[in-house]
């Protein structure tokens, strides 16, 4: 991963997110989601959701996002951003 | 000779598929064995055997739809004696609607009475869904409205299902002519239940469940707003350093408290049947979770109120896991002895609910909202939840309600003993 570019980088990265979240939301229309949208709110994910979610990337990537850090990973594009610079 | 029928997981379920047997006739079985699963609206269940014995038929085969309290299988018990056992009755086809309607939460009494420590007294609490006796069903008949002959008649004539409307104009709402003709001009679904799609015939489960809850428990509704700064600051310590996989959030806090409480107001953590309440020993909670195809599950967690906060949290998480992948068990869906009904961070502000027969009482929580609060004759800013009560006048009146409700709240003000 340390070869690519940073833009794919990010481009993969959200990938993974959208799919870790489609494993807990299958029903979520990650396509039409704008990233800069406040992604619990449009995909109806529960504080238990966001919870197995933030789970989920702590074991893929190996970032952990503290409570403290909630108020920064609000939107996909935040939350990919957030991973990218702590991986 | 036992009749082991097809089980409720809930109010809204009117029919389940078997999807796969894990016996055969002859089969020994021991109380607790999964014998089926069952596709249901809400996914997959483990259906549990309560007896130990041989299975001597199967009545239904793999892939068979069929509504709650039919026959799937004759289970001969061990100690039969046969002369005794062998009056075992299977509901009448036309009382399927009555198990229906209240089976979301039909226990008898003996469960209720009984600590379910053990797999034994857990399964002794769910054994009236499996093996649907005369008894039990006698005991829903006041669950379907009551009708006169020519409005049954004339209903039967029509082919209109009347258990699934509901009060009439007569006394004590019972149906009438006028109300049956007037439901065959409202209605053009007559007794199509076949044709209907499953969810449609959930909100019908979903509705007769509510109608009759409204007709026959006199409510009363109380609310009180709690401060959760104690409880949220007490979290924030807690989970500061912790992988998500071990935080705590604070519905589990809540539900601790709330669990808790309950222990020492039986008036509310029980069932009221056959005109007789029976408080519960332990506190089932009945965590309601909503799925994300639509519809909800009532999910008991086993004697919440011995849980330390981290094996509660991980409980609730399981569960909802399970509600929504399918793998839940039986005994799960049928104990919870009250219910809490939550919307979530983001739902509402407030939810009255409405409580789940034979339970007699149901707690909503809204949703944590920051507003100004008066500390000391300050303005300040506090984060509150307005947590509400729903509970049955038969048994409890608002002074006591009241009392649980606070208690509940001077139990989320120190977070650290509930742990």
């Amino acid at each position: 991963m340390n070869n690519h570019s940073s833009l794919k980088d990010n481009k993969s990265l959200k990938d993974l997110v959208c799919n870790l979240i489609l494993d807990i939301a299958p029903e979520a229309d990650v396509q039409g989601l704008d990233p800069d949208e406040e992604f619990r709110e449009e995909l109806d994910l529960d504080s238990m959701d966001f919870m197995n979610l933030l789970d989920a990337i702590a074991k893929e990537t190996g970032v952990n996002v503290p409570e403290r850090d909630y108020v920064k990973v609000n939107s996909l594009q935040s939350l990919t951003e957030y991973i990218a610079t702590r991986k | 000779m036992k009749i082991l029928t097809m089980p409720s997981f809930g109010a809204d379920m009117a029919v389940g598929t078997i999807v796969k047997w894990n016996v055969k006739p002859g089969d020994p079985v021991s109380r607790g064995d999964i014998i089926a699963s069952i596709e249901t609206m809400k996914g997959l269940i483990d259906m549990e055997v309560f007896d130990d014995g041989i299975i001597v038929t199967l009545l239904a085969a793999e892939g068979d739809e069929l509504e709650i309290g039919r026959p799937i299988a004759e289970l001969q018990l061990k100690n039969e004696e046969d002369s005794n056992n062998s009056s075992v009755q299977i509901v009448e086809s036309d009382d399927a609607d009555s198990v229906d309607v209240g089976s979301n939460t039909v226990v008898n009494q003996e469960g209720a009475s009984n600590l379910p420590d053990s797999q034994n007294d857990v399964a002794k609490a769910s054994r009236v869904l499996t093996d649907v006796e005369v008894k039990s069903v006698g005991s829903l008949n006041t669950q379907r409205p009551k009708i006169s002959p020519a409005a049954r008649s004339k209903a039967e004539q029509l082919g209109i299902d009347w258990r699934k409307l509901s009060e009439g104009t007569g006394p004590d709402g019972a149906l009438l002519l006028d109300d049956i003709n007037i439901s065959d001009r409202e209605s053009a679904e007559p007794s199509l239940d076949r044709v209907k799609d499953s969810k449609d015939m959930m909100r019908d489960a979903i509705a007769a469940n509510v109608s009759r809850s409204n007709r026959e428990i006199p409510h009363y509704y109380l609310q009180l707003d709690m401060v959760l700064d104690n409880t949220l600051n007490w979290l924030s310590l807690h989970n500061a350093d912790l992988p998500p996989s071990k935080r705590i959030l604070s519905n589990a806090v809540i539900y601790s408290a709330i669990a808790r409480a309950l222990s020492e107001f039986p008036a509310f953590n029980g069932f009221y049947r056959d005109d007789h309440y029976q408080p519960s020993d332990s506190v089932h909670l009945g965590n309601a979770i909503s799925l994300r195809q639509g519809g909800l599950m009532v999910v008991a967690i086993h004697n919440a109120q011995r849980l330390g906060l981290a094996e509660l949290m991980e409980k609730i998480k399981d569960q909802v896991n399970r509600a929504r992948n399918g793998g839940l068990r039986m005994s799960e869906m049928q104990d919870a002895t009250v219910t809490v009904s939550n919307l979530g961070d983001r739902g509402s502000d407030t939810i009255q609910s409405i409580i789940f027969p034979p339970q007699v009482a149901i707690i909503g929580i809204g949703r944590p909202r920051t507003v100004p609060w008066v500390i000391d004759n300050k303005v300040t800013s506090a984060t509150i939840v307005s947590m509400s009560l729903a509970a049955d006048h038969r048994v409890s009146d608002g002074h006591s309600g009241a009392r649980l409700l606070n208690k509940i709240n001077t139990l989320l003000q120190t977070p650290e003993r509930l742990v």
